[in-house]
């Protein structure tokens, strides 16, 4: 745009401009402008025109100068492999995670005319600001179904575009397609399986294929790198995903893919899961329970309000909630395991301690910067009870297990009075309308809810919800595996519920961060000020006021374990460091794991901008470690030859107390 | 631009009334440019510096410029419409919505296949001076690179002129999807209509398909680099399985209508050399193949363009501004970069003309003797019909069969006062009369003046003399060239020989595969002057490194002349003649023949062209042009109602309007 404006100037200014200025000699022209014509508009023409001539010029200057050697990047790992002699060897396929797919349109609404095959999803988002109903109304699934609502397809964007930039400049994959592309990879032998991540795994089969087309992704791949098995990338919710892949490729037509026993064993060679959400993430459940997490109940503690009330008629929670409900995916990603891996009542891993040392350490640069001052020896005595998930008021968060209420959810009834007098609030879909306050209020009294209880209590509150996603998930731990129930697909996803293919020579990596603060439980309260028109339709809202006065684990209602931010290290660790390891009954051929961790070190300026180091969940993608490991693998390394285990936090120690029959 | 627009609403408040007072009290000796206006303007509005007023200008051009941009945006998106409803009358129903409301749905999946120049080329890998263009597009989009650094443009796109792969270094690979094709320029669509209107009924990612391939290599190459035929195959017979086994209809475009001939052979055969398919793979998996303009026996605009890299488009450019292009001002020596370029292309080789004099008619006659070049007169002018007929002593028939001749009386004179002097023993001198363009490959360097003349002296080529021609004058491009592809006629299809596969995109020495229940299609346009045959001249200039060039002062008094600037003009697309699009399914494929021996259906579907009736229309929904040919409605209604299940009597057998039939059977052939 600039340079055809920049045309625009040039061809005019000489047009008209000079030979103005050549007949009318110059002192007749202030004249002109002397009598009273000198007027506002005119200056504030001017005052644009010189901001834009400056503009221009700084910006010619700032192409035009020599990047300093300065300032130049450091030799990214691809390069410096390359020179070593590392080249392609194994196909690699990238497996995208949740929310960093983009999506597109291919058949809507009236309302969303012209925006065919436009990204609704991803990119720079327009569409939000300008049609923000519209684009609700195409992003959500049909309640009942999980699938289309009737007239509406949305797709996701397919091939590496689909993720390797998730707005412009906000690199999700891009760095590492850059580094592969530098031994040698492209089109050929390098894949992104780009899938609807608001979809059911199962689903995604079900409407796109996308799982079939994995396959023969894979196998066209397989044979036409001269039979070299390929290594697999899956990043966040890609990890779960790429574990129902593997179930169902081998499970026989018409319910799997009927790739026959040996597939897995024959085809892949590694798979390297970035950030993964094995057992799920808490974040889930504050999703999910208020579409809220740490960001928001932080601004909400900032200006208490804002987000409550309903200027503009936007109500902008209610919305979200609406939308994400819809969403299948979201359930894929709650806490699996129950209280045996995230603790009950009263236990409390012991997850805050390397967390607490890297904190130190990193204190300036994060949002406990006033907690310098902590005595250290503060957490030693009231250990954080991690246990509860979920708990209403700080209270029922520390007091011990026998003084909370004993509340059977599941006995209590959903009453049928809907108790929202209130019609303007029912356009919303929201299952919370049909709850009475009476048990909304029982529900909040004093108690706690655990990982396992946390989804009585989401039954509770979602029914239809819950009852959709279920038939697609389950959170549980198996007794005995090879229990005929457990060919049912929803099984699929959880590593705690399925064994992992016969593949002896396979290899299951975990790279993940640590060193930042993750979300791992909630202290929640009752909104208790019904707004002006109608009561808000989320009873629930995370108490961003609490925070630990002298427990540095708490902060805006939110207690934090060490993870990559969105991870916590037991959910992306447990199953390489422990549930897999050598020959366990979920990995019955004895399969390699690896856990290679990597400490999160901001970067050191702006110019850094995301970091060469960084741990956090999606800038993880950039880290050079990370990425010369990846790279080493699809080279032909194995996971002895890269360094084996590499291990920060206190996985390792946490593995051992949680106590499940391996 | 959006930077620049937030800039402007936050600043102008603030600087244009403070700005005058204030900031000459508070700080009067500033720098010395915006201090000396702020200074001459506090002074009662003083003088009015020359800066100033340029300021201004710049600054009332940005605010008019942004208030069209702002007004355009607002606008609701149905005023253009409204405007051309208002204007043309109520517009016909795109296809799709039409065909959706009556009830056709989903069925086929579809293969498109772009053809040469249509498909996007993004950058793998580069040399320094492309640093920053990772996975960029070189080739498509914006073309931004070509203008920045077009040295460095051209030798990305450059391939290795001895291997016909990637040079050292650099890897510039086919962007794959529908974005491949869809648009080729931003706004210059290809197959973004046909896409939209296949949404309409129910397509999407999973039962459409674009094969993207590196259309600058040669056919078998795509496979051995890239492995794109077997990528197609593998998803073909993904989308077959993955919609309840229902055959795909394939949609090949221009070049990409070869390439698929090559596929077919290719899939068929054993594993070394093929995807090993069996002989029964295009029966199970093709529905039919619905070629849209293809030059099934080449474009006679392939022959100007590797022998002196220009077409009717440049000559006409030359014909305006003489000289303008040959100069070497700005030593760009476009046309020379530009030849270097296309030569160590393989696949512009492949739409050389085939068959040769058979095909194209040998030095006294060709199959389109006669044809008047109407075209789109017609309308206007009433007399031309008796002009065809009784008037045709009265217009010199052109020779359509003399492809390349030189000088106008030449291209005219009977048979047997041509005599030729044999060129292709003419040795090649040592000496170039222009040293200069050394640093230029185009091969012509090292044939001399000797040879030069001796090409000129030959007078007339025919189509198979044009090959002998492109042997001599460039052999390195041809010795690679005729490893992959052949232009002949085979006398006996059985022949061992045919199993090469530089064969396989020639219909005229391949089989079709024998699948009786598949269908093939040819949809064109017609009604455009098409090149056929041009008129050379040497090239004197002794700046040019190209000796020869279009006789671009060779016209014909006559208004209905086909002779245009030094090129004769036939029917078409404006690309392909009729002769070549429609021969193969309308004559030597038609019923069961050597080359179609299971007897598969073949239908020919021309398109008249009539152009957009005003601006508004865009490129037209009418028209026959050989890209613009995509956005014809009656077309795209065709190829969805196949897709959606109809098949050719259904949606009326042929459908013809230029002479094809009676040229086709002029042509004398064993079929």
């Amino acid at each position: 745009m600039p340079p055809l404006l920049r045309f625009r100037k040039l061809s005019f200014s000489e047009d008209t401009v000079n030979p103005t200025a050549k007949q009318q000699t110059t002192t007749e022209k202030p004249k002109r402008r002397r009598a009273g014509r000198c007027s506002c508009v005119d200056s504030c023409c001017w005052a644009i025109g010189y901001l834009c001539t400056a503009w221009w010029l700084l910006l010619f200057l700032y192409h035009s100068v020599p990047v300093p050697a300065m300032l130049q990047a450091p030799e990214s790992p691809g390069t410096r492999l390359s020179r070593d002699g590392v080249k392609a060897l194994h196909p690699v396929i990238l497996v995208p995670g949740i929310v960093t797919g983009g999506l597109e349109l291919w058949e809507g609404r009236p309302c969303a005319e012209g925006l065919f095959r436009k990204r609704l999803w991803g990119a720079s988002f327009t569409e939000i600001l300008r049609r923000p109903l519209c684009w609700l109304e195409h992003l959500s699934l049909d309640s009942e179904t999980g699938l289309d609502p009737p007239g509406i397809r949305v797709r996701a964007v397919p091939g590496l575009v689909a993720a390797d930039y998730f707005v412009p400049c906000y690199f999700a994959w891009a760095v590492l397609i850059e580094n592969l592309a530098k031994i040698g990879y492209e089109g050929k032998n390098l894949h992104m399986a780009s899938y609807d991540w608001r979809l059911s795994f199962h689903n995604t089969e079900v409407r796109d294929q996308s799982l079939s087309r994995l396959k023969s992704k894979i196998e066209l791949m397989y044979a036409t790198n001269g039979y070299k098995k390929v290594v697999v990338v899956p990043h966040s919710m890609g990890a779960i995903y790429f574990l129902h892949f593997l179930k169902w490729v081998e499970t026989p037509l018409p319910d799997g893919g009927g790739g026959g026993p040996g597939w897995c064993a024959k085809h892949v060679k590694a798979v390297v899961n970035i950030g993964p959400a094995f057992l799920g993430v808490p974040k889930a459940v504050s999703n999910l329970l208020s579409a809220e997490g740490k960001d928001m109940a932080y601004a909400r503690s900032l200006a208490p309000g804002l987000l409550d009330s309903e200027l503009l008629k936007l109500q902008t929670l209610e919305h979200l909630m609406r939308m994400s409900h819809s969403w299948d995916s979201i359930v894929s990603l709650l806490p699996k395991g129950g209280e045996a891996i995230w603790g009950d009542l009263d236990s409390h891993t012991k997850e805050g301690h390397s967390f607490i040392d890297s904190k130190r350490k990193l204190s300036q640069s994060n949002l406990h910067r006033q907690n310098d001052s902590v005595r250290p020896e503060s957490w030693v005595k009231e250990p954080a009870k991690y246990g509860r998930f979920i708990a209403f008021g700080k209270r029922a968060s520390e007091v011990p297990s026998a003084q909370l209420n004993p509340l059977n959810i599941k006995e209590l009834l959903r009453s049928d009075v809907i108790s929202n007098d209130s019609t303007s609030c029912r356009q919303f879909w929201s299952e919370y309308s049909e709850i009475s306050r009476e048990s909304i209020v029982k529900v909040a009294e004093n108690t706690a809810y655990t990982a396992t209880t946390v989804l009585d209590l989401l039954r509770f509150i979602a029914p239809k919800m819950m009852k959709r996603a279920e038939a697609h998930f389950s959170h549980g731990i198996a007794e005995d595996l090879d229990d005929p129930k457990y060919g049912h697909y929803k099984y699929w996803s959880n590593p705690l519920e399925t064994k992992l293919p016969d593949a002896p020579e396979m290899e299951m990596y975990s790279l993940y961060g640590v060193g930042i603060p993750t979300e791992r439980s909630y202290i929640y309260k009752l909104t208790t000020t019904p707004s002006s028109k109608c009561k808000s339709s989320i009873p629930f809202r995370i108490d961003g006021s609490v925070d630990g006065d002298d427990d540095i684990y708490l902060k805006g209602g939110t207690r934090f374990v060490d993870g990559d931010e969105s991870v916590p290290v037991i959910s992306a660790g447990f199953m390489c460091a422990k549930g897999w390891r050598g020959k366990t009954r979920f990995n019955p051929s004895g399969m390699e794991t690896y856990v290679r961790e990597y400490k999160h070190k901001p970067p050191g300026s702006l110019l850094e901008s995301r970091g060469m180091e960084s741990g956090s969940h999606v800038d993880i993608m950039g880290n050079v470690g990370l990425i010369e490991d990846v790279l080493r693998i699809a080279s032909g390394a194995s996971g002895q030859e890269i360094g084996g285990d590499r291990v920060y936090s206190n996985v390792m120690k946490m593995s051992e107390t949680v106590s499940i029959k391996l | 631009m959006p930077l620049i627009h937030r800039k402007k609403p936050q600043t102008p408040p603030s600087e244009e009334v403070v700005a005058p007072d204030e900031d000459s009290q508070k700080k009067p000796p500033h720098e010395s440019s915006s201090s000396s206006k702020t200074h001459k303007k506090s002074n009662g509005g003083g003088k009015w510096s020359c800066v100033d007023s340029c300021c201004w200008f710049i600054g009332c051009v940005c605010v008019t410029w942004w208030f069209l941009l702002f007004l355009y945006n607002a606008m609701p998106a149905s005023f253009p419409q409204y405007v051309t409803e208002r204007i043309t009358g109520p517009l016909p129903d795109p296809p799709g919505v039409k065909l959706k409301k009556e009830g056709l749905k989903a069925q086929h999946p579809v293969v498109f296949i772009p053809g040469i120049v249509t498909g996007g080329l993004e950058l793998w890998e580069g040399k320094q001076c492309a640093d920053g263009l990772f996975r960029k597009r070189l080739w498509g989009g914006t073309f931004g690179e070509v203008y920045k650094r077009p040295l460095c443009w051209v030798e990305h796109m450059s391939l290795d002129n001895e291997t016909g792969l990637d040079p050292d270094g650099i890897r510039v690979r086919a962007v794959s999807g529908l974005v491949a094709a869809d648009y080729f320029a931003p706004g210059y669509f290809v197959w973004a209509v046909l896409i939209a209107n296949l949404a309409h009924i129910g397509y999407e990612e999973k039962n459409m398909y674009m094969a993207a391939y590196d259309w600058r290599l040669s056919f078998q190459n795509t496979e051995v680099r890239d492995q794109t035929l077997s990528r197609m195959k593998s998803n073909i017979e993904l989308m077959v399985s993955t919609n309840g086994g229902k055959k795909a209809v394939i949609v090949p475009h221009s070049m990409g209508v070869l390439y698929f001939l090559h596929f077919m052979k290719w899939v068929e055969e054993p594993a070394p050399m093929g995807g090993g398919g069996g002989p029964d793979w295009c029966a199970k998996y093709i529905k039919a193949v619905m070629n849209i303009g293809g030059p099934f026996l080449g474009v006679p605009k392939a022959v100007s363009g590797l022998f002196s890299a220009e077409a009717k488009d440049v000559a006409v450019a030359r014909a305006i501004a003489p000289g303008f292009l040959d100069t070497d001002i700005f030593r760009l020596q476009t046309l020379q970069h530009i030849m270097r370029m296309t030569r160590t292309w393989d696949s512009t080789m492949s739409m050389l003309p085939k068959g040769g004099d058979t095909i194209w008619g040998g030095l006294d006659w060709s199959p389109e003797k006669g044809h008047t070049c109407c075209g789109k007169k017609q309308k206007r002018n009433e007399t031309c019909g008796e002009a065809g007929e009784n008037g045709v002593s009265k217009i010199k028939p052109a020779n359509y069969g003399r492809m390349i001749s030189f000088g106008k009386e030449i291209a005219e004179a009977a048979p047997s006062e041509i005599n030729n002097i044999d060129f292709r023993g003419a040795v090649k001198g040592q000496s170039f009369p222009n040293h200069t363009c050394r640093d230029v490959w185009t091969e012509y360097h090292d044939m001399g003046i000797a040879g030069i003349k001796a090409i000129a002296e030959y007078k007339v080529y025919t189509a198979d003399a044009v090959i002998d021609l492109l042997h001599y004058v460039a052999p390195k491009m041809m010795a690679r060239g005729s490893a992959h592809f052949s232009y002949g006629i085979a006398d006996d299809l059985d022949d061992p020989k045919y199993k090469d596969p530089k064969y396989w995109s020639n219909p005229l020495e391949t089989k079709l595969p024998n699948a009786p229940e598949m269908e093939i299609y040819s949809l064109y346009g017609v009604g455009i002057p098409t090149e056929r045959a041009y008129v050379y001249k040497l090239n004197q200039s002794p700046d040019s490194c190209i000796p020869f060039q279009i006789f671009t002062s060779a016209h014909e008094e006559d208004e209905d002349s086909c002779l245009k600037a030094g090129v004769y003009n036939v029917d078409g697309d404006e690309t392909v003649p009729v002769l070549s699009a429609g021969y193969m399914c309308a004559k030597a494929w038609r019923g069961k023949t050597r080359f179609n021996p299971s007897g598969i259906k073949t239908y020919v579907r021309e398109y008249n062209h009539s152009p957009p009736a005003n601006l508004l229309e865009g490129r037209g929904t009418q028209s026959g042009a050989h890209v613009d040919i995509m956005g014809n409605f009656a077309l795209i209604e065709d190829i969805m109602r196949v897709a959606a299940g109809g098949n050719g009597s259904e949606i009326g057998h042929d459908q013809v309007y230029s002479g094809i039939y009676e040229w086709s059977d002029r042509i004398d052939l064993k079929l």
